[in-house]
């Protein structure tokens, strides 16, 4: 058991939890921000994808204790006064998703890409989701929508 | 996931006198979290290393490379200084399952857990590798022992890899299509007057080919090993691949590795 601080979505949280919590246990049951999503136990699926101090990682497969002290971004924490992020524009605009199981992860992914690389090609932002897995669209959809995005950022 | 309780060392020192036989060290976490989770593992102690500062970080001296355990894949993949000393070793770091995987996992994790499928061990063992730990020097040919096990001790840490800087050299492996493990991978590096051609993926554990490296030492070029039949009786058999399919992989990876150098 320990102290856990996080600024979570730019909002400071500090929860007691046992030592194997994971963080995506953390945001999804402690803060109740069940935008992160869990598909896998396996660390492939990429559902569970949030930003710690800048860069993406699977919230899944790393304890809350270990990034502990960390600013933590999640898809709640994207929309500025109730405005969507341009990435969940494109998504929305270009049918990015279907069932949206993986959209939260695909679309925290996509942002970090983004971060990196301003103007991706397409061979760039497949490469780049290859740890998100989406059963529904076949992906075509949802490289689309990243250009898109990539137009506006 | 059994609970556990988690300790942040300060240093090696620390990290090692908290080790017990019921203890794992936690670097990337991204075989040690998903195996706990599945129920493959169990510890009573996770020991977090990440925060030791001395075991991030890439130097470059004259003749070698030598990256810190702790230091994380992407750093690799982006290091100008790897770029330029061992262009093959970034290029290794960058084809690493994704960029969450590479953001946390670390080449210490990688070659401690020595999968059979790993990309870095086969590094280790072309470029002539010694894995440094908190105790001792140990020659990359003498750390991977088998299938998920390495000379280390228990509660041993590697605290860096040192990687001697070769002539030529380049990776290529047939990844998996879904984990982007290798499901044969070869590397090859030329020294001056020797070549190493280490493969992972083939057999339950990294090895150097003999074989090809005493035709390549003799002639270094991709006609002097196409066609050749390697023994494929100990080679893994599995849903992705035969034994002979990865038998012929093997020829066909190494061939392209030394086109490309
Ligand atoms: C989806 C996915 C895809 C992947 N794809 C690939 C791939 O394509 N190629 C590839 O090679 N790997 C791949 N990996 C594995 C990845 O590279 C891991 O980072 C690596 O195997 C373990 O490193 P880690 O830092 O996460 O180690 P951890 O999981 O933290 O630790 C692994 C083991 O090493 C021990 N250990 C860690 N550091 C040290 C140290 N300094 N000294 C002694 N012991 C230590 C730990 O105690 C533990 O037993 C993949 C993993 C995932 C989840
Ligand atoms: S839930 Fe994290 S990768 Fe699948
Ligand atoms: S939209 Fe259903 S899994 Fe991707």
């Amino acid at each position: 058991m320990g102290k856990i601080s996080l600024e979570v979505n730019g909002r400071k949280v500090e929860k007691e939890a046992p030592d194997n919590t994971l963080l995506s246990t953390f945001l999804r049951e402690y803060l109740q921000l069940t935008g992160t999503h869990i598909g896998c136990d396996t660390s492939q699926c990429g559902a569970c994808v949030v930003h710690v101090d800048g860069n993406s990682l699977k919230s899944c497969t790393a304890l809350a204790a270990d990034v502990n002290g960390s600013k933590v971004t999640t898809i709640e924490g994207l929309e500025t006064n109730g405005k969507m992020h341009p990435m969940q524009e494109a998504f929305k605009k270009l049918h990015g998703l279907q069932c949206g199981f993986c959209t939260p992860g695909m679309v925290m992914s996509a942002v970090d890409l983004l971060q990196k690389n301003k103007k991706p090609s397409d061979t760039e932002i497949r490469d780049w989701l290859e740890g998100n897995i989406c059963r529904c669209t076949g992906y075509q959809n949802i490289v689309a929508a990243v250009k898109e995005a990539a137009t506006k950022i | 996931m059994k609970d556990f309780n988690y300790h942040s060392a300060k240093d090696s020192k620390e990290a090692s006198q908290l080790a017990s036989s019921s203890s794992a060290f936690l670097a990337g976490g991204m075989t040690t979290i998903p195996s706990m989770k599945l129920g493959l593992a169990t510890y009573q102690d996770l020991i977090d290393i990440k925060n030791i500062k001395k075991l991030s970080g890439i130097k470059v001296s004259g003749k070698s490379v030598t990256i810190g355990a702790a230091t994380k894949h992407v750093e690799v993949s982006n290091s100008k200084d790897v770029k330029k000393a061992i262009p093959s070793l970034s290029s290794l770091a960058e084809g690493i399952g994704d960029p969450q995987v590479r953001n946390r996992g670390t080449i210490g994790g990688s070659i401690a857990n020595n999968d059979p499928s790993a990309d870095y061990p086969s590094a280790c063992i072309a470029l002539n590798a010694t894995i440094h730990t908190n105790e001792r020097k140990i020659e990359a040919a003498k750390f991977f022992k088998g299938m998920f096990e390495t000379a280390l001790k228990k509660g041993e840490l590697i605290e860096a890899i040192e990687f001697q800087i070769p002539e030529k050299s380049s990776y290529q492996k047939h990844p998996n299509p879904a984990s982007r493990y290798a499901i044969v991978g070869v590397y090859v590096a030329k020294y001056k007057g020797d070549v190493n051609v280490a493969v992972t993926g083939a057999k339950s554990c990294v090895y150097n080919d003999k074989e090809m490296s005493k035709a390549l030492s003799g002639n270094f070029s991709s006609s002097s090993i196409n066609g050749m039949d390697l023994d494929s009786s100990e080679m893994n058999t599995d849903m992705h691949a035969s034994a002979e399919f990865r038998a012929s992989l093997v020829v066909t990876q190494a061939k392209k590795a030394v086109d490309a150098c």
